[in-house]
């Protein structure tokens, strides 16, 4: 099984990256990992062109280590995430979120920018993404932009990163306060996409205030989504196992999933929502040194 | 390597040999290795990125054949099941395999090793639970994954910190 035919390009540098991706006037897209793309093709799903490879551009496989941020190159693999001290110590929940996907001859060669940019409904580093607010570097044409998490998923496999603009990095910011996360995945088997995942990040201050908070959901709506009615439950309050449950609940309320013959019914995922917002919630507060 | 031809032309290393061939852009690697190097230890399972039948070794790290391009695979190393043994004598994982028994029909057992071969690269005294992760992108229709798990485990103890 093999794709129709395409032409092949592999350039060294970024630049070289972004102007053959806006000469080719649409026919051309980006292959990363391949872990998402090489399958569609194989199949036929979809047909492309010009594949451009950016696999040997080294500026994209960088992770940057700041002050107040760490920053995971498009290029990165899911492998490389997952035993990067630097960002493991500094945000658990990629490290944790990153084990979660595929096996580990998917994460030898996926990325979380191909992950997000492919923007399957039920990623899990979408839900990973929204929790921790990221930012996405894109570059193209006419130069550079961030794109917030918030306004990064245009629906089932669509961004608002444009088809001339690559995605060169994803950015984390720390937060104040006493930090705690964690994703809660329920998948049929081992290495399966998630029939529901929903990704964590909260903080507290000394009085024990919630002075952040992060919910991602994924596989319950078009797109990795935010549970902002959920978030709002838990923002500047005491947090209380009354007020984990009535975010959860929230959160189980405001998505949107859908029946499918695989995974579950709506309802059933939903059901699910809460249970795994409930323990993400609770082992997030716990791991933040909050009692309750 | 020339950009827009139909075919382009790749060199890479195979089991510690040279090797250089004209590949079109869709070559699968699996194909290039099967068809093109007869090396066809290396098996197609589902074809679709599930089973890992097709895994090798692209310069270390455990890779699904059929979900690469050879393309993507010039300048890289690669370790197939062949490449494994030494002077014709099995190495410790594959001893391991049959001394555990850790096969049945043999179809996964390529993939399986090499799996293998990278999980006791990066852990090499690995737990029964980390043997089962480390295999997960590993389908097993015939021994229920027991006596593979029990061969990894073999493999890790006899190594003495060889991954091979
Ligand atoms: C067996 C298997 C199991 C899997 N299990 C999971 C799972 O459990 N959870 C999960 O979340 N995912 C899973 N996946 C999906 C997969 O891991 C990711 O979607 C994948 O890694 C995407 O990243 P990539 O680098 O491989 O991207 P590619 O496949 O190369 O690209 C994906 C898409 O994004 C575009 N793209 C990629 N990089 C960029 C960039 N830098 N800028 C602009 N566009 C870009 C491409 O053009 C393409 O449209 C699984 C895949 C397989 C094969
Ligand atoms: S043949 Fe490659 S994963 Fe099954
Ligand atoms: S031994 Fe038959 S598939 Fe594994």
């Amino acid at each position: 099984m093999y794709p129709g035919s395409f032409d092949y390009q592999r350039p060294q540098t970024l630049q070289e990256a972004v102007r053959l991706l806006g000469t080719s006037q649409g026919d051309a897209r980006i292959l990363a990992g391949g872990m998402s793309l090489i399958p569609l093709l194989k199949s036929r799903l979809v047909s492309i062109p010009t594949l451009i490879d950016i696999g040997r551009i080294d500026e994209l496989r960088k992770i940057g280590n700041t002050e107040k941020s760490v920053t995971i190159g498009s290029m990165v693999t899911d492998h490389e995430i997952e035993n990067s001290r630097i960002i493991g110590d500094r945000f658990p929940l990629i490290r944790e979120v990153s084990r979660w996907i595929g096996d580990p001859q998917v994460r030898n060669r996926g990325t979380m920018g191909g992950s997000l940019c492919h923007a399957d409904p039920s990623g899990d580093w979408g839900a990973c993404f929204i929790a921790l607010r990221g930012k996405a570097h894109v570059e193209g044409p006419n130069g550079s932009r961030e794109i917030d998490s918030d306004s990064f998923f245009t629906g089932p496999f669509s961004t608002s990163v444009d088809i001339s603009e690559i995605l060169t990095a994803i950015e984390f910011h720390d937060i104040d306060g006493m930090v705690g996360s964690a994703y809660e995945k329920i998948e049929r088997k081992a290495g399966d996409f998630a029939t529901v995942g929903v990704a964590v990040q909260i903080s507290i201050d000394e009085k024990g205030n919630c002075t952040y908070a992060g919910i991602g959901l994924t596989s319950v709506s078009a797109s990795p989504v935010r549970a902002a009615k959920a978030e709002k439950e838990l923002y500047g309050k005491v947090l209380t196992m009354r007020n984990i449950e009535s975010a959860a609940l929230a959160a189980s309320h405001e998505c949107d999933p859908t029946d499918d013959p695989l995974r579950g019914s709506a309802d059933f995922k939903r059901y699910l929502v809460n249970v795994c917002a409930k323990r993400a919630l609770i082992r997030a507060v716990k791991e933040a040194g909050g009692v309750l | 390597m020339s950009e827009g031809s139909r075919t382009l032309r790749i060199s890479l290393t195979v089991n510690g040999k040279k090797v250089e061939g004209d590949v079109e852009p869709r070559t699968l690697l699996t194909h290039f290795l099967r068809d093109k190097l007869s090396l066809t230890g290396t098996h197609i399972g589902c074809d679709t990125s599930n089973c890992g039948a097709c895994t090798v070794l692209m310069d270390g790290y455990s890779v699904k054949s059929c979900t690469m391009f050879a393309v993507q695979a010039d300048g890289s190393s690669i370790t197939t099941v062949e490449g494994l043994e030494r002077d014709g004598k099995l190495s410790r994982i594959q001893e391991a395999f049959r001394e555990k028994h850790g096969l049945q029909c043999g179809f996964c057992t390529p993939g399986m090793i090499m799996s293998t071969a990278f999980l006791l690269k990066e852990n090499p005294h690995p737990s029964d639970e980390e043997i089962r992760w480390g295999i997960s992108g590993n389908l097993c229709r015939c021994t229920g994954y027991s006596n593979i798990v029990a061969a990894v485990k073999y493999a890790a103890e006899t190594s003495g910190g060889d991954s091979n």
